[in-house]
């Protein structure tokens, strides 16, 4: 009876199982010493890697601060360009604002939300929940793959002779930067969406299911609202990834110095655009008498409101963050209370 | 009350994969029928076809009919979503819908299917379902914490009442206690012998010995080899089944010398 066991489990030449020095196998002194001066090392290398990559963070924060907070005030944020002259002062006290890019650069970004983020959760939704993985889904995954390389300009130009086409040779608006930024924005909800959708345990479909619930209520009221947070942040994510885009909307929607509400007619300024315009016509013109005068004409005004404007728009980047941080908190999936 | 369940000639497939061949059995009305059986042997696969959520997996199908009270649930005109509706079923993970607070997952079968209900039709249905599932006592007072949040013998009974909460005829229970310590097993056994008053009781389940404590019939499944169909080798009156099988096979697998 024995003889049958033992067989089954050790070699048939040997007898008894061969005796082991497990001392062997245990790890030296040294080489704990060692490990322990490697895991120092390591901690020391990561710790500097992360503080030269906050160097260029922290240094751009300074500089936009720095550089921008002297023409940040309220003057800056209620009037646009209209009427500003050189380095002169306006008749307001101030010399020119940003409000026309400031409403420009919501209304193009809202304009591209609206479009891309349907857009986007539709394509993800059938991506995970309807497409069983079939030959139109990898080929939409690889479409989707190559959209998100896309240069930005090429989607600003696409966007301008779609709407040539059209709109007649030589449309540009608000609306044409949204369709060109909403290009650059359909890729990454889709990816981001695609992969918060995976994420959602299958189990939760299954009990939706044998609750009797169809399958468009289970994703809208299960699947979409578990992933919700994570959504959320993948919108901000390609929110982010185009509100500070330049080329194209140059392209779409140029350059006005006046205010323009209308998101489907007539030019449209954006913050990025108003910073470049700024910056590249260098110094203004100022008279010798304006020079002196009080309020004072500035030659360097144009590079203090490229500088403001820029910090302008990193604060609305920040403000966006933390409104998404606070919907995905709301929304999350509790333990407690 | 209960319903019973007939099946004829089942064979289901995971694409060309032929899992189970040629099942025939009746589940009677009222009682609690167990499935035992190896792992692989497609007693999860059997049970899961008896409210059509085999089909979920792509490439699932079913050949052969399952009749609830003499009604083909195959048949081309049912719905399975309808189907879903009378066949309740609980799973092996509770899987409360975590976004959801413990009343609101009582009531999700009732809202989720986009029925209006009044505030006092809700209290009242939480509490029938929740005393129902024998854990109103224990959240009767946090209703509205979520249902993540309770222990794991608490969360198998809130999808317990979960489920009965859209009142179906037959409750599925695929190896509802795997997942949970003896004190919270015996909660969830006394339950099932509560529940069988109103509801017919499918247990799928590895432990013989609950299965001989709760039922009052068991199927035992087979398979010849790995990668052969399972089948249903016997099914009868538990007694019988653990005293005095027909079968060989049967008889090596409950007094534990198998293969």
């Amino acid at each position: 009876m024995s003889d049958t066991v033992s067989s089954n489990h050790a070699a048939p030449s040997h007898d008894t199982a061969p005796s082991i020095d497990f001392d062997k196998f245990k790890p030296t002194r040294s080489f704990i010493a060692a490990r322990k001066r490697k895991d120092m090392a390591m901690r020391l290398l990561i710790i500097l890697a992360f503080f030269i990559a906050l160097i260029p963070l922290v240094s751009l924060l300074w500089t936009t601060i720095s550089a921008g907070v002297a023409r940040l005030n309220l003057n800056f944020l209620t009037y646009n360009m209209s009427g500003v002259v050189g380095g002169n002062p306006t008749p307001s006290g101030g010399y020119g604002g940003i409000l026309h890019a400031i409403i420009g650069t919501l209304l193009i970004t809202l304009g591209a939300m609206v479009i891309s983020i349907p857009i986007g959760l539709m394509c993800a939704v059938y991506l995970v929940e309807y497409s069983n993985n079939g030959r139109l889904a990898k080929a939409i995954a690889l479409l989707v793959d190559v959209m998100s390389g896309i240069p930005s300009i090429v989607a600003g130009l696409f966007a301008f002779s779609l709407f040539a086409l059209l709109g007649g040779p030589g449309t540009v608006n608000g609306f044409v930067g949204s369709v060109a930024l909403s290009l650059l924005m359909i890729p990454t909800v889709v990816k981001t969406s695609e992969e918060m959708l995976k994420i959602v345990p299958s189990d939760l479909r299954e009990a939706s299911y044998a609750l009797g619930v169809t399958k468009q209520r289970t994703i809208t009221k299960i699947v979409l609202r578990t992933a919700l947070p994570g959504i959320v942040s993948g919108v901000i994510l390609a929110i982010a990834r185009v509100i500070g885009e330049t080329a194209p909307l140059l392209i779409a929607s140029g350059f006005i110095p006046s205010t323009n509400l209308n998101l489907f007619s007539g030019r449209m300024t954006t913050l990025p655009v108003y910073v470049y315009n700024e910056y590249s016509q260098g110094l203004a013109t100022c008279s010798a008498t304006a020079l002196q005068s009080n309020p004072p004409c500035l030659p360097g005004i144009r590079m203090e409101r490229a500088w403001a404007a820029a910090l302008v728009l990193i604060l609305i980047v920040l403000v966006l963050n933390l409104v998404g941080r606070l919907v995905a908190k709301v929304f999350a999936v509790k333990t407690q209370d | 009350m209960g319903q019973r369940i007939d099946v004829n000639h089942l064979n289901v497939y995971y694409g060309d994969f032929l899992a189970v061949e040629d099942v025939n059995m009746a589940v009677e009305p009222n009682k609690v029928t167990a499935f035992i059986g190896p792992s692989g042997c497609g007693k999860s696969t059997v049970l899961r076809t008896l409210d059509r959520m085999h089909e979920i997996i792509p490439g699932a199908y079913v050949k052969g009919e399952v009749l609830l009270e003499g009604q083909n649930l195959y048949a081309p005109d049912v719905d399975p979503v309808s189907v879903r509706r009378d066949v309740g079923m609980v799973f092996q993970r509770a899987n409360p819908f975590p976004t959801m607070s413990i009343r609101d997952n009582v009531l999700a079968g009732v809202r989720l299917n986009n029925k209006k209900i009044k505030q006092s039709d809700a209290d009242d249905l939480v509490e029938w379902a929740l005393r129902g599932a024998n854990l109103w006592v224990e959240v009767k007072d946090r209703l509205d914490k979520p249902g993540i949040g309770l222990s794991g013998g608490q969360q198998q009974r809130l999808c317990i009442a979960r489920a009965v909460a859209v009142h179906p005829q037959v409750l599925l229970m695929d190896e509802p206690c795997s997942a949970l310590d003896p004190i919270s097993t015996l909660a969830v056994e006394d339950l099932i012998n509560e529940l069988k008053k109103d509801y017919t009781i499918v247990i799928v389940t590895h432990n013989m010995q609950q299965a001989a404590r709760v039922s009052d019939y068991t199927a035992f499944f087979n398979l010849r080899a790995v990668g052969e169909p399972g089948h249903l080798v016997e099914m009868n009156d538990t007694n019988t089944i653990f005293s005095n099988p027909e079968q060989e096979d049967t008889e090596r697998y409950i007094s534990g010398r198998f293969g």
